[in-house]
């Protein structure tokens, strides 16, 4: 029996038997999307407190959705909105949502580990949508959700992210995902971002510099956003970043026929990804964007789901 | 719909290990299965007035081998095929507020649209009706049926719901503590249906 | 209880050990008021209280040369009354503190505050260290001399590094006619930026911005350079990078008078201990595995002058945030002589002379002192035992501070008393687990 989870703060301490659970939990989920009413009272009564410290449209409304359509109320936290700007610490800020009890927390934070922090005090069960530099979980599992979906299995191809792999948290998430599964890994962009201790994150991973040495053999491209100006950094031109490293229609041939394209969005058509590259029969970018959706319903199903006082005691089942 | 332990909250299936399982009597061997069914389907043309917008849907999870036994034998007797789907109501539960992990969810497989269409529900047995309940919401999800009507292989009263069904295989008396098995060979090996009761 | 100017106290069948006198032996140390009257083997005792140091370690009182009491302006994190109480169960009897206080200790009316402060209310003596630099600003230089006759025993901008080679070399220079040492927590800015723990494979996994060793030995060099043109005393403060240690061995060889001190946290922990628990997060940060292993070498081999606390308080709610915006630092008195005894002692690494060398003549000679127990000499010292077994209570400390790796953590040897000219400033019970 499958041990339950308690909260998802990460990839990296799941079994490869928990990921391959709640991939098949999201297949439901998935044929969910094309009912005409997508509306279920699966979690009525439920309260789940989105609460985001960063700015996210689109990872934040896909939760919201998520739980609107398992039936759950949400309660919504955004950083610029709430008091947290005021200087009030995060501790105090989910006491406060604590005391409205939600059923779940989904958190999303700047700071490495926010999401352990507030799991560690709060009662309820805490959802990482991405802290820091550190892990994005349900990105990861909707990557893994796309991947499989379209090569049928998770084992025995070859991986490359490509990008600002250092200060990014999906490929983090991806790699202690895919690594789980024996996914040859091949890290590559600009050599301050793609430093050598990655290779230590997990098994099977290597780093390369040149985007060429990087496509050759890659079954699946992840594309990370690139952000070119990095506080307490040097900056890196764009121009440079283009032309060393954009996944453009001729560089994605080096790759092997029909090799898949992911994103994690959002896209910045013309810097680290060709706009034909992003709309080509080989972008996986709108089936992630559906897939986020199912895993999140099937975490938030599974996790914010069940109840906290025992039932009245009963014997036969009586739901029949 | 018969007991199934996996899928029972953890309260419940700890419960039931503790006790002990008595078979009180067989209500039908696996020839008599054979032959309900057989009369069933003709029952369910019959009372259609032939197969036109016809389609069965099973309720996951033993209403999904009797739903394919009757379109085959539809199949043999008319020439028609009708439309089979599987429908799965875990999300349309209403007694999920219970301890323990929550239940594994399944996909549907209803590969044709219900709009305008004849169903006809197939479950194994029929007790509060809440399955039933649950397995209309999930049809309404998916769109507007002309007609909804129910087949069980057995009718065991009870009922907590106004519902009722068409096409009844047997019916059976049975109390608050008996359980309806029903076992058939694509899931459980064995064809038959007892009646068990739970002893301390 | 009071040490009246007659009160004899005989500190009875302990094992002397006193590295500046080369002595190890079974002596009783009689004292008599504030001074030590008489050592030697079977001392009768008269009408002395007596103090029974059988199986325990009598040495000269031991010195913190790094520590932070937030007194003045930051008394929620500590006071010098609780840091002082919390130092003397560490067995320490005199502690320096750094200027990085509001205001900041840079001239001579805030070094006397301190000063007067300790008189009244510290339960070791305090000695502080006044800053190199106007506000620790690294711009115009203090009134250092002003302070000196107020009572600092050296200078450091601590937190900071002294901010250019350019004030760095000034201070040197003052300072030597001043015969001061200069002190210098060594970090480069720019390499330094937003990191919060040492940069590495840990760093990259838990995902938080990392610091490179480099930024510790770079400054590490640039100090060493100087102390070679201007001849100064120079300290380097929390060294914990092999790069730090190597420019420190080379001045060594070249006869130059540079020292270092190491933390307990240093020699004990490294960064593959760091977790999203900001009982971990101090600055400089845990270092790799390789550095701590270079630091127990160079503690051994006489490289490393002195082991130092470094002890930071910080009020609990303060550290109860995300790790990013924690600030740096952690606890350190009650522990520093446990986790020398468990991590250098009792494995072999280093003899017990060192050990005592380390918190008594190694600090004594960065500050230009002795540390000895001598006939007419100020009676401070530090009773101990090596084998006590006890378990560490944060919740206990008198400190007001909290902020600790070590808490439950369960040690083998203890401090036993803490005697500050003559009088007995802290005792432990030696029951099952105190």
């Amino acid at each position: 029996m499958l041990q339950r989870l308690e909260h998802l703060l990460g990839i990296e301490d799941l079994t490869r038997e928990q990921i391959s659970f709640i991939l098949d939990q999201a297949k439901p989920f998935q044929e969910f999307q094309r009912h005409p009413l997508k509306k279920l009272a699966t979690l009525r009564g439920k309260t789940v407190a989105i609460a985001f410290f960063e700015n996210s449209t689109r990872t934040r409304i896909s939760f919201a959705t998520a739980a609107a359509r398992l039936g759950a109320d949400t309660m919504n936290l955004q950083a610029e909105a709430s008091s947290l700007k005021k200087g009030e610490s995060l501790l105090d800020t989910v006491r406060t949502l604590e005391a409205m009890r939600p059923d779940g927390l989904v958190i999303r934070h700047s700071s490495s580990g926010a999401p352990e922090f507030v799991a560690n005090r709060l009662g309820v069960p805490v959802i990482n949508a991405g802290d820091g530099t550190h892990e994005h979980p349900t990105q990861a599992l909707l990557d893994a959700l796309t991947i499989r979906d379209r090569k049928g299995q998770l084992e025995g191809w070859n991986l490359t992210i490509l990008g600002d792999v250092l200060h990014s948290r999906v490929a983090r998430s991806n790699i202690h995902l895919l690594s789980k599964f024996g996914v040859r890994i091949t890290l590559c962009g600009p050599a301050m971002w793609v430093p050598r201790e990655l290779e230590t994150l997990a098994p099977n991973v290597r780093r390369v510099t040149r985007i060429e040495e990087a496509l050759d053999g890659a079954d699946v491209i992840i594309a990370l956003r690139v952000q070119t100006e990095r506080l307490h950094e040097p900056a890196l031109a764009a121009e440079e970043y283009i032309l060393r490293y954009q996944l453009t229609p001729q560089r994605l041939q080096l790759a092997r026929p029909g090799a898949l394209v992911l994103h994690p969005g959002p896209m910045i058509r013309g810097l680290e990804i060709d706009g034909a590259v992003a709309d080509g029969p080989q972008s996986c970018v709108l089936e992630q964007v559906t897939n986020g959706l199912a895993i999140r319903m099937a975490l938030l199903y599974h996790l914010v789901g069940g109840a906290a006082e025992p039932p009245p005691a009963k014997v036969p089942d009586k739901a029949q | 719909m018969g007991f199934r332990p996996c899928e029972l909250p953890a309260v419940y299936a700890r419960m039931m290990r503790q006790m002990r399982v008595v078979e009180k009597r067989q209500l039908l061997s696996a020839e008599e299965i054979s032959r309900t069914l057989n009369r069933l389907a003709h029952e369910i043309v019959e009372k259609s007035g032939g197969t036109k917008d016809l389609a069965l849907i099973g309720v996951r999870r033993r209403g999904v081998p009797l739903s394919d036994r009757l379109a085959k034998t539809v199949k043999d007797f008319s020439g028609v095929e009708i439309p089979v789907g599987t429908i799965d109501i875990t999300l349309y539960r209403d007694d999920l507020s219970t301890v323990g992990p929550q239940p594994v969810v399944h996909s549907n497989e209803i590969s044709f649209s219900v709009d305008d269409r004849d169903l006809v529900i197939v479950d194994d047995v029929l007790y509060t009706g809440r399955t039933i309940r649950a397995a209309m919401n999930g049809l309404f999800d998916l769109g507007r049926p002309k007609r909804i009507r129910l087949c069980v292989l057995i009718d065991r009263g009870h009922r907590e719901m106004p519902i009722e069904a068409t096409f009844i295989g047997n019916s059976v008396q049975t109390s608050d503590t008996e359980i309806v098995e029903v076992h058939l060979k694509e899931i459980d090996g064995d064809e038959r249906v007892v009646l068990v009761d739970r002893v301390p | 209880m009071p040490a009246t100017k007659d009160h004899l106290l005989l500190i009875k069948n302990g094992r002397v050990l006193d590295p500046a006198s080369k002595t190890d032996a079974r002596h009783d140390v009689l004292l008599h008021g504030s001074r030590v009257l008489r050592v030697g083997p079977d001392l009768s005792s008269g009408d002395a209280e007596i103090f029974d140091a059988t199986d325990l370690i009598v040495a000269p009182g031991f010195i913190d040369l790094h520590c932070h009491l937030r007194e003045p302006g930051q008394e929620m994190s500590e006071t010098i009354e609780t840091g002082t109480r919390s130092a003397a169960r560490g067995g320490f009897t005199a502690v320096c503190c750094m200027p990085n206080t509001q205001p900041v200790n840079d001239n001579a009316s805030v070094t006397r505050s301190i000063v007067d402060r300790a008189a009244a209310a510290g339960a070791v003596q305090v000695w502080p260290i006044g800053a190199v630099s106007v506000g620790s600003k690294g711009e115009a230089l203090a009134e250092i001399a002003a302070m000196k006759d107020a009572g600092i025993v050296g200078v450091s901008d601590d937190g900071k590094p002294v901010a250019t080679a350019r004030l760095m070399r000034q201070v040197m220079d003052y300072c030597n006619s001043l015969e001061l040492p200069v002190i210098d927590h060594c970090e480069d800015p720019s390499l330094f930026a937003g990191g919060v723990m040492r940069e590495g494979p840990r760093s990259i996994r838990l995902g938080l911005k990392g610091i490179p060793a480099e930024s510790e030995s770079i400054c590490a060099g640039r100090d060493v350079e100087l102390a070679l043109l201007t001849r100064a005393r120079l300290h380097i403060a929390h060294m914990s990078t092999t790069g730090a240690l190597e420019y420190v061995r080379h001045a060594k060889k070249l006869g130059m008078r540079v020292s270092c001190e190491v933390t307990p946290h240093h020699f004990t922990l490294c960064d593959e201990d760091v977790r999203y628990d900001t009982n971990y997060k101090m600055n400089p940060p845990l270092a790799s595995r390789a550095d701590r292993t270079a630091l127990i070498a160079g503690i051994a081999d006489g490289s490393v002058d002195a082991i130092a606390t470094d002890h930071a308080p910080h009020h609990p709610a303060s550290k109860d945030v995300e790790f990013d915006r924690a600030p740096f630092g952690i606890i350190g008195f009650e522990t520093a002589l446990a986790l020398t005894l468990g991590e250098l002692f009792h494995t072999g690494k280093i003899s017990l002379t060192r050990v005592v060398e380390l918190f008594t003549t190694g600090p004594a000679r960065v500050l230009g002192i002795e540390r000895k127990i001598a006939v007419g000499g100020s009676a401070d010292l530090t009773i101990f035992s090596i084998e006590h077994a006890w378990t560490y209570r944060a919740s206990e400390s008198p400190s007001k501070s909290r902020n600790t790796p070590f808490d439950g953590r369960t040690f083998r040897g203890a401090p036993v008393a803490t005697i500050v000219a003559g009088q007995i400033v802290y005792r432990r019970e030696l029951t099952a687990t105190a």
